[in-house]
C-alpha cells in the first residue's frame, strides 16, 4: 500500500512540474480565467442602455412634442431626431439607429379625435434588443401621454387591470447576475477542456508512456496524479470568480457557500477527468484540441442553459442537453447564487455529477491501460 | 526463483493495417533466455525484435502462443511482470521538460526504491553515466547519447529481475556505446542480472553469452557468438588495393559482384570482404584485379551477412546508376567555412571552425553526441545564422541568398523529418513540386527514384521501417539533383544490410560529382569519406583523409576507426581539463 | 512570366500537400466537417431566447370571468403553457424555486370587485429572474396581453402604437443567431487549423526541410493559409446551407457580398492564427494561446450579446477583434440585405488586420528561432 502511495506522490509531484515549467498552462488556467471574469462582469450584457431610436416628425404640434418628450427622458433611449422617413430609413441601413419612431402628419388631428397613431419600426435583427426597445419606447410615450392627460385634469382612472410585477432573485433584471455564476461552469468546463485535453495525448506522441507503463504504477495512479494538480488550479480559479461575484459584481450569494464550494469541486472532477478522456481516446494533440473545444466548450457555453433558456426549447434538445454534465452544473449553481439552497436540486445534480465522475475517471483509466495494440 | 527469464513457444503477433492488411510482425517464434545471462536479438530492420520486446514487457499480447516471463503467463498478468522488470523502449521516453535528477527520482519512487539504497545507487548511475555535474539540466537539453544514457540510468535505478532493452545506442556516439555497455556488463558481472538487448550492431552482440537471429518474424540461427561465427568459417579474407586506388573503389567493385562476393567494407585503407563458398577462383582474382588478399579471422558480423543474404537471394542489388551532379568542376571549394562560430546564449555550440570540401567530395563530420555537428549542419543549410565567421555553399550564404540557390542542396535530416501521413508518392511529389519539378520530369524522375531506392509508393511514410525511412528520406533529398548533399547521421538505427546499399549509393553519386557531407556515429563508415573531421565541444580536433586521422590517433588508431576517434577525443578531453 | 508559373506551381505543390494532410483519412475529414454541421443543428434548436411553452402556474383567488379571460388569453398566445394551478400562496415558492414555472401569475380575491368599481385592479406577476432575459421576455409578453386585455375593456390609451420590425418580423431570436454562427463556428476551427499548421511541422521536425527547399516566405504563407481559408469557407458553407434551407431563414443580400465579406474575414483570422503558429514552439503552446484568444474573441464579438451594450472601452477593443466585424457583415448582408456600401466600413478593419498577421507570419517563419 505504502508502494502505491509513493508512486501515486511521484507522478503528482512530475505532473505538477511539468505543469508549472509550460508558462502557457499557467496563462491559461489563471490569468484566462481572470479575463474572462473581467469580460463577463463588465462586457457582456443584456440590459439595452441607450438604444439609438430615429424619430421622424412630420407632424410637428406642441402635442406632438409633448407625446414624444418623454423619448428623451429615458435611459434606455437615446432619439435622433431627423425629418423624413428616408432620412431614418438610412440610418436603419447604415445601422447608425436601431429603431424609427414615425410621427404621421395627422397625429395631432386624430389625437383630438380621441385616438392618435404612432408607428414604430424596429430592426428585428437582434430580436431582444428590439423587444427591449419596443417596451421602452411604448412605455416612455405613455407615461408622458399619462402626464398630460393629469395635467389636463383628464379622467381619473378606469377600470382596468393593472400588473404588479415581481421579480424574484434579481428583481433589477441585471443579466450579469446570472452571467457571472455561469462563470463559474465555464472557467471549470476550460480548465478540463484546455489543459487536461492535452496530457495524455502528448505522453502518447512524446513516447513516454510506453517507459512508464512498463513500471509498477498502475493506470488509476497515473489517472489520479494527472487530475490533482489542475484540481488545485481549479480551486484557485474558483476562489476568484467567487471573490469576483460577490466583491466585485455584487452578485449576492444566497446559497451556502460551503455547497457552492463542494459542487463546484464535484464539476471540476467531472470536466477534468472529461478532458483525460479525450486526450486518452484520441491520442493525437491536435485531435483532443479539437475535440475539446467541440465538446465540452461549445456546448457549456450554448447548450447548458448558460444565455439561453433550458425551457424554451423543444424536447429533443432538452434531452441533448441534459446528457451534459455542464447543464446540471449550470441550473445548481444559479439556484445556489440566487436563489439559495433548494436542496432537491442539490442532491440530485450533485449525484449525477458524482455518476458522471466515476464513470468518466474509469474510462479514463481504461485508456490508460498498458497496452500498445 | 528458477523460472527462466523468458520461455516462449510459438508466438505469433500480427497487425492490421488498413492499406497492406494482415502483416505478421512475429511468426511461430520459439526461444527461451537463460538466467543470468546477456542475451542479444539481432536482425534486419522489420525483424520482429521491437515487438517481441513489447511482448516480453506485457504491451502487446501474443495472438497465439504461450510466453512466460520470469515464470508469469505475461498474457494473463502482464502488471505482475511489469512490476518485477526494467524496459527501456527503443525512445526512451524521458520527461523532457523535468531535469535528470527529477527524473532519476519519478523512477526510482515508481520502482519502489527504499531511500537508504537511493543514494548508492544515484551516485552509481551519475558517475557510471558520467552525469554527475548534470543533475540539475532539464533531459531535454541532453544532447543523443546523454538522453540515452540517462533512460537507461533510469531504467536501471534498481536491479530489476529482468532487464529488457530495446536498441540502446542507437544513435549513441562510440564514447557513450562503450559507457553505456561498461554499465550493462557490470551490472550483470555484479548483480547476475538478466538481460535481453536488441541491436543492430555486431559487436554488441559479440560480447553477449546467447545470439539469436531474427528475421521476417522468426529465429535464423541461435548460439553463442563462437558457434554462430562458424558459419563464417573460411570465407573471410582482407584485401589491399593496389596503390592509389581508394579503398571504397574496390569495395564497390566486389559489392557489385554478389554471385562471387558475399560482402566487403573498407576498413584502414583495405577491404574486408566474404566470398561465396561456391565462387570461382579465378574469376574471384580477376575481380580483384591485382589487390593482394589475405584471410582473416571471422567475426559475427560475418556470419550475420552470410545469414541474411542467404534469406534475400532474389533481391535485386543496388541500383547505382545514380544521376551525375549537372554542375562543372571549375576546381573552386564548393564549401568554404572560415572561423565559423555559433553561440546560444553564453553556451559556445560551435567555436571558430573552418574547413573546405570540394566537388565530388565525401566529407564525413565525426563526433561525439553534441559536439555542434547538428548546429555545423543547420548553418551551412540556412537553417540557423551564424553567431560570427564566414560561410559559403555553392558560392553562397544560404541564409541569406535568393530562394532559388536552395535549390542546389539536399538536406537530410537526422530525425525522419517527411510527412508521416502522407504515403511516399506523395512525399515524393510534394519536395519535388516544392524544387519546381512537375509534370513529365516529375513524374519520370519519381518513377525513377522509385526504382532506384526500391520503395513502394503507396506505402504511408510513417509506417515504414527505419531502413526505408531513410531511404525514402534520401531519395527525397535527391530528386531534384543537387549538386551537394547533406546527410545528418543518416545511417543510425538501420541494419548493417541497408548501411552497405546506402554506401553504395552514396559513392556512386559522389562518382557523379555531388559533393556529399554527412555526419555518422559508425566510424567504420568514417572510411567510405575522403576526407573527415572530428568534432567535439564545439571544436574541430582533426581533420584529414582516414589514414591521416587514424596516424594522428597514433598506436591506437592503427587498429580501426572507432579505436582512433576514441583515442582523439580522449586526449582533447584531459587536455582542456588539464587546462 | 516563366518565374511566376514557378512561383504558382512550387506554392501549388505545397498546397496539395497541405490539404492531403488535413483531408487524407476519413477522420480528420469528419473532424473538419462534421463538427459544424452538429454544431449548426444543435445551436439552431437549442440556442433560443424566444419564449415557447413558457411554463406558468396560477393561483386564482378570485375564481372570476376575468381572471379566467386573462388566463385564457395568457394560454392562448401558445407562448405560455400552464403547468399547474395553485390552491394557496404558499405554493408559489415551490413552483419558481425548481425551475417547474417560470412565473406564477397571481389574482387576488376582490380582483373583479375592483374591476366592477372601476377602479384599478391589480394582478401580481412573480417570474424566476435567475435568467434575466427570460424572465424579462416573459414579463413583456404579460404586459402586453393585459394591455390588449384593458383595450377591450375601452380603458386603452389615447395614442396607440402600431409595431413593425423590419429585417425579422417575428423576432425570432434564431435569425439574429445562426447567420453569426456561419462566421463564429467556422472560425474556431480554421483559427485552430493555422495555429497548428507551422506548430505541428515544428514539431514533427519537417518544417526545416521545408525551410531547405527554394520555397520563399511568401509561398510557405500561402501555401499555409489558402487551405485554411478554404476550410474555414467550406465550413462557413455548410453552415450557411442548413440555415437556409433546413431552418429556412431568408436570405435578404447578395450571396456574393456575403462570400466576399466571409473571405475578408477568414483571411484576417488565418492570419492571426499563422501568427500564433510561427510564434509557437510546440502544439500544445499553439492551442493554448488559440484558446486564449478564442474566448475573447466569441464574448467581444457580439454574437450573444450585442457590442452596443458594452462598456466605451471595451467597445473600442473589439475594433481589433475580425469576429466582430466577421458577424456584422453577416448578419447585415443576410438578413438586411445590406449592399456593398452600407458594409463596406466592415472591410477596413478585416483588411488591416491580415495586413498586419500575414506578413508578420511570413517573416516569423525564417526568423523564429527554435
Amino acid at each position: 500500500m505504502s508502494g502505491a502511495r509513493t508512486r501515486l506522490i511521484a507522478l503528482t509531484r512530475k505532473e505538477v512540474r511539468q505543469m508549472l515549467r509550460d508558462r502557457s498552462n499557467l496563462i491559461v488556467g489563471l490569468a484566462l480565467p481572470v479575463v474572462l471574469i473581467l469580460l463577463f462582469g463588465y462586457g457582456l450584457s443584456f440590459d439595452v442602455t441607450d438604444a439609438r431610436i430615429a424619430v421622424v416628425m412630420e407632424d410637428s404640434s406642441a402635442a406632438t412634442m409633448n407625446a414624444v418628450a418623454g423619448l428623451a427622458g429615458s435611459d434606455y433611449l437615446s432619439p435622433i431626431w431627423t425629418h423624413s422617413m428616408p432620412e431614418a430609413e438610412a440610418l436603419i441601413r447604415a445601422g447608425q439607429a436601431d429603431a424609427i419612431l414615425r410621427v404621421p402628419a395627422e397625429f395631432t388631428r386624430d389625437l383630438l379625435h380621441g385616438q392618435g397613431h404612432l408607428q414604430l419600426i424596429l430592426n428585428g435583427v437582434d430580436s431582444n434588443t428590439a423587444q427591449s426597445i419596443e417596451s421602452y419606447a411604448t412605455g416612455a410615450i405613455q407615461t408622458a401621454l399619462a402626464h398630460i392627460s393629469d395635467r389636463q385634469g383628464g379622467p381619473a382612472a378606469s377600470a382596468s387591470v393593472a400588473i404588479v410585477q415581481r421579480t424574484w432573485f434579481n428583481e433589477a433584471g441585471n443579466s450579469t447576475w446570472f452571467l457571472v455564476p455561469g462563470l463559474i461552469v465555464l472557467v471549470m468546463t476550460l480548465i478540463g477542456a484546455f489543459l487536461t485535453s492535452l496530457l495524455i495525448a502528448r505522453e502518447w506522441e512524446r513516447g513516454t508512456l510506453e517507459s512508464l507503463f512498463v513500471t509498477p504504477a498502475r493506470p488509476i495512479e497515473m489517472v489520479l496524479a494527472k487530475l490533482a494538480p489542475y484540481l488545485v488550479i481549479g480551486v484557485i480559479d474558483l476562489t476568484m470568480c467567487l471573490i469576483a461575484a460577490k466583491f466585485v459584481f455584487g452578485v449576492p450569494i444566497r446559497g451556502s457557500l460551503w455547497i457552492i464550494i463542494l459542487s463546484s469541486l464535484l464539476y471540476l472532477l467531472v470536466s477534468l477527468a472529461l478532458g483525460l478522456v479525450i486526450s486518452g481516446v484520441t491520442r493525437n494533440q491536435f485531435a483532443a484540441s479539437q475535440m475539446a473545444l467541440l465538446a465540452s466548450f461549445m456546448p457549456a457555453l450554448m447548450l447548458s442553459g448558460f444565455v439561453f433558456d433550458l425551457r424554451n426549447v423543444p424536447v429533443a434538445m432538452q434531452v441533448i442537453s441534459n446528457l451534459l454534465p455542464a447543464t446540471h452544473f449550470m441550473g445548481l449553481i444559479k439556484t445556489l447564487f440566487m436563489a439559495g439552497d433548494y436542496w432537491p436540486q442539490i442532491l440530485r445534480a450533485n449525484l449525477t455529477l458524482a455518476a458522471y465522475a466515476v464513470v468518466l475517471v474509469v474510462i479514463a483509466t481504461r485508456t490508460l491501460a498498458k497496452k500498445l495494440d | 526463483m528458477t523460472a527462466a527469464p523468458v520461455e516462449a513457444t510459438a508466438l505469433r503477433k500480427s497487425f492490421r493495417d488498413k492499406d497492406l492488411g494482415e502483416i505478421t510482425a512475429i511468426d511461430g517464434l520459439s526461444l527461451s533466455v537463460r538466467q543470468g545471462e546477456l542475451t542479444a536479438l539481432v536482425g534486419p530492420d522489420g525483424a520482429g525484435k521491437t515487438t517481441l520486446m513489447r511482448m516480453f514487457a506485457g504491451l502487446l499480447k501474443p495472438d497465439q502462443g504461450s510466453l512466460h516471463v520470469l515464470g508469469i503467463d505475461v498474457a494473463r498478468d502482464p502488471q505482475q511482470v511489469q512490476d518485477r522488470i526494467s524496459y527501456m523502449p527503443q525512445r526512451f521516453g524521458l520527461y523532457e521538460d523535468l531535469s535528470v535528477q527529477e527524473n532519476l527520482d519519478l523512477y526510482a519512487d515508481l520502482h519502489g526504491v527504499p531511500q537508504d539504497q537511493r543514494r548508492d545507487r544515484f551516485a552509481r548511475m551519475l558517475e557510471m553515466t558520467d552525469m554527475a555535474r548534470f543533475t540539475a539540466r532539464p533531459a531535454g537539453k541532453l544532447s543523443g547519447g546523454m538522453k540515452q544514457k540517462l533512460g537507461l540510468a533510469c531504467t536501471l535505478v534498481r536491479s530489476p529481475d529482468l532487464l529488457l532493452l530495446d536498441e540502446p545506442s542507437v544513435g549513441v556516439d562510440p564514447l557513450s556505446r562503450r559507457d553505456l555497455w561498461k554499465i550493462v556488463l557490470q551490472l550483470v558481472d555484479d548483480e547476475g542480472l538478466s538481460v535481453i538487448v536488441s541491436t543492430s550492431y555486431m559487436d554488441e552482440a559479440e560480447r553477449c553469452a546467447q545470439v539469436h537471429v531474427m528475421h521476417r518474424g522468426r529465429l535464423l540461427a541461435t548460439g553463442t557468438p563462437a558457434e554462430l561465427r562458424e558459419k563464417a568459417r573460411g570465407l573471410t579474407f582482407v584485401a589491399t588495393p593496389i596503390a592509389g586506388m581508394p579503398a571504397r573503389d574496390l569495395q564497390a567493385r566486389l559489392i557489385d559482384v554478389p554471385d562471387l562476393v558475399i560482402d566487403a567494407v573498407p576498413q584502414g585503407g583495405n577491404v574486408r570482404f566474404i566470398r561465396r563458398p561456391e565462387a570461382d577462383a579465378a574469376r574471384l582474382a580477376g575481380l580483384l584485379d591485382g589487390a593482394s588478399s589475405a584471410s582473416r579471422p571471422e567475426e559475427l558480423e560475418d556470419s550475420f551477412m552470410i545469414l541474411l543474404r542467404e534469406q534475400d537471394q532474389g533481391a535485386s542489388p543496388v541500383a547505382t546508376d545514380m544521376p551525375p551532379s549537372g554542375a562543372a568542376d571549375n576546381g573552386q571549394p564548393v564549401i568554404v567555412v572560415r572561423d565559423l562560430v555559433r553561440k546560444f546564449g553564453d553556451f559556445t555550440a560551435v567555436a571558430s571552425t573552418s574547413f573546405q570540401v570540394g566537388r565530388g567530395e565525401i566529407f564525413g563530420l565525426l563526433g561525439p553526441n553534441g559536439a555542434g555537428k547538428t548546429t555545423t549542419f543547420r548553418m551551412l543549410c540556412g537553417l540557423l545564422p551564424a553567431t560570427s565567421g564566414q560561410l559559403e555553399v555553392a558560392g553562397r550564404n544560404l541564409r541569406v541568398a535568393r530562394a532559388q540557390a536552395r535549390a542546389r542542396i539536399g538536406y537530410v535530416a537526422q530525425k525522419f523529418a517527411l510527412y508521416g501521413n502522407l504515403s511516399v508518392r506523395q512525399n515524393l511529389e510534394f519536395f519535388g513540386g516544392a524544387y519546381g519539378l512537375g509534370g513529365r520530369l516529375l513524374r519520370d524522375r519519381i518513377a525513377q527514384t522509385v526504382r532506384q531506392f526500391d520503395l513502394d509508393p503507396a506505402a504511408q511514410s510513417g509506417l515504414l521501417p527505419a531502413g526505408y525511412k531513410q531511404r525514402l528520406a534520401m531519395a527525397t533529398g535527391l530528386l531534384h539533383r543537387p549538386e551537394i548533399l547533406f546527410l545528418d547521421e543518416p545511417t543510425s538505427g538501420i541494419d548493417p544490410l541497408a548501411r552497405r546499399a546506402f554506401w553504395r549509393r552514396i559513392t556512386s553519386l559522389a562518382k557523379g560529382g555531388v559533393t556529399i557531407i554527412v555526419t555518422t556515429h559508425f566510424m567504420e563508415e568514417a572510411e567510405y569519406c575522403d576526407r573527415i573531421a572530428i568534432q567535439d565541444a564545439g571544436e574541430m580536433l582533426a581533420i584529414g583523409t582516414p589514414q591521416q586521422v587514424r596516424e594522428l590517433a597514433g598506436d591506437a588508431g592503427a587498429r580501426d576507426m572507432n579505436s582512433a576517434f576514441i583515442a582523439i577525443v580522449e586526449t582533447a578531453r584531459a587536455r582542456r581539463e588539464a587546462a | 512570366m516563366q518565374a511566376l508559373l514557378l512561383y504558382i506551381a512550387q506554392t501549388f505543390a505545397l498546397i496539395r500537400k497541405e490539404m492531403l494532410a488535413l483531408l487524407k483519412d476519413p477522420s480528420s475529414r469528419a473532424l473538419l466537417f462534421a463538427p459544424a454541421l452538429m454544431q449548426t443543428l444543435l445551436f439552431g434548436y437549442g440556442a433560443t431566447y424566444d419564449l415557447t411553452h413558457a411554463p406558468f402556474a396560477v393561483l386564482d383567488q378570485s375564481r372570476s370571468a376575468a381572471s379566467v379571460e386573462i388566463t385564457a388569453r395568457i394560454e392562448g398566445t401558445g407562448v405560455f403553457s400552464r403547468v399547474a394551478t395553485l390552491d394557496n400562496a404558499s405554493q408559489i415558492a415551490q413552483q419558481i424555486d425548481s425551475g417547474k414555472a417560470l412565473l406564477v401569475v397571481v389574482f387576488p380575491a376582490d380582483f373583479e370587485s375592483r374591476l366592477a368599481a372601476g377602479t384599478e385592479s391589480p394582478m401580481q406577476v412573480i417570474l424566476d429572474g435567475r435568467n434575466s432575459a427570460t424572465s424579462g421576455a416573459a414579463a413583456g409578453q404579460v404586459a402586453a396581453i393585459v394591455a390588449a386585455y384593458n383595450q377591450s375593456l375601452g380603458a386603452g390609451p389615447p395614442v396607440t402604437i402600431t409595431r413593425r420590425a423590419w429585417f425579422n418580423p417575428n423576432f425570432e431570436s434564431r435569425w439574429n443567431l445562426m447567420p453569426a454562427m456561419i462566421a463564429s463556428l467556422s472560425m474556431l476551427q480554421t483559427l485552430m487549423i493555422a495555429a497548428l499548421s507551422v506548430a505541428r511541422e515544428r514539431e514533427q521536425g519537417t518544417f526545416d526541410q521545408l525551410l531547405v527547399t527554394p520555397l520563399t516566405p511568401s509561398q510557405i504563407l500561402i501555401g499555409k493559409a489558402l487551405p485554411a481559408i478554404f476550410v474555414g469557407l467550406a465550413q462557413s458553407t455548410i453552415i450557411f446551407l442548413i440555415i437556409l434551407f433546413w431552418f429556412r431563414i431568408p436570405m435578404a443580400g447578395s450571396v456574393w457580398l456575403l462570400y466576399g465579406g466571409l473571405l475578408t474575414f477568414t483571411v484576417a483570422a488565418v492570419g492571426i492564427g499563422l501568427s500564433i503558429s510561427a510564434v509557437s514552439l510546440s502544439m500544445q503552446q499553439a492551442m493554448l494561446y488559440t484558446f486564449m484568444l478564442v474566448m475573447p474573441l466569441m464574448l467581444l464579438s457580439g454574437l450573444l450579446t450585442p457590442v452596443r451594450n458594452m462598456p466605451h472601452v471595451l467597445q473600442v477593443v473589439t475594433y481589433l477583434n475580425p469576429l466582430r466585424f466577421g458577424i456584422d457583415i453577416v448578419r447585415r448582408v443576410y438578413l438586411e440585405g445590406a449592399g456593398f456600401a452600407d458594409v463596406a466600413p466592415n472591410f477596413l478593419p478585416l483588411v488591416a488586420v491580415a495586413a498586419v498577421t500575414l506578413p508578420l507570419a511570413a517573416w516569423l517563419f525564417r526568423n523564429r528561432l527554435g
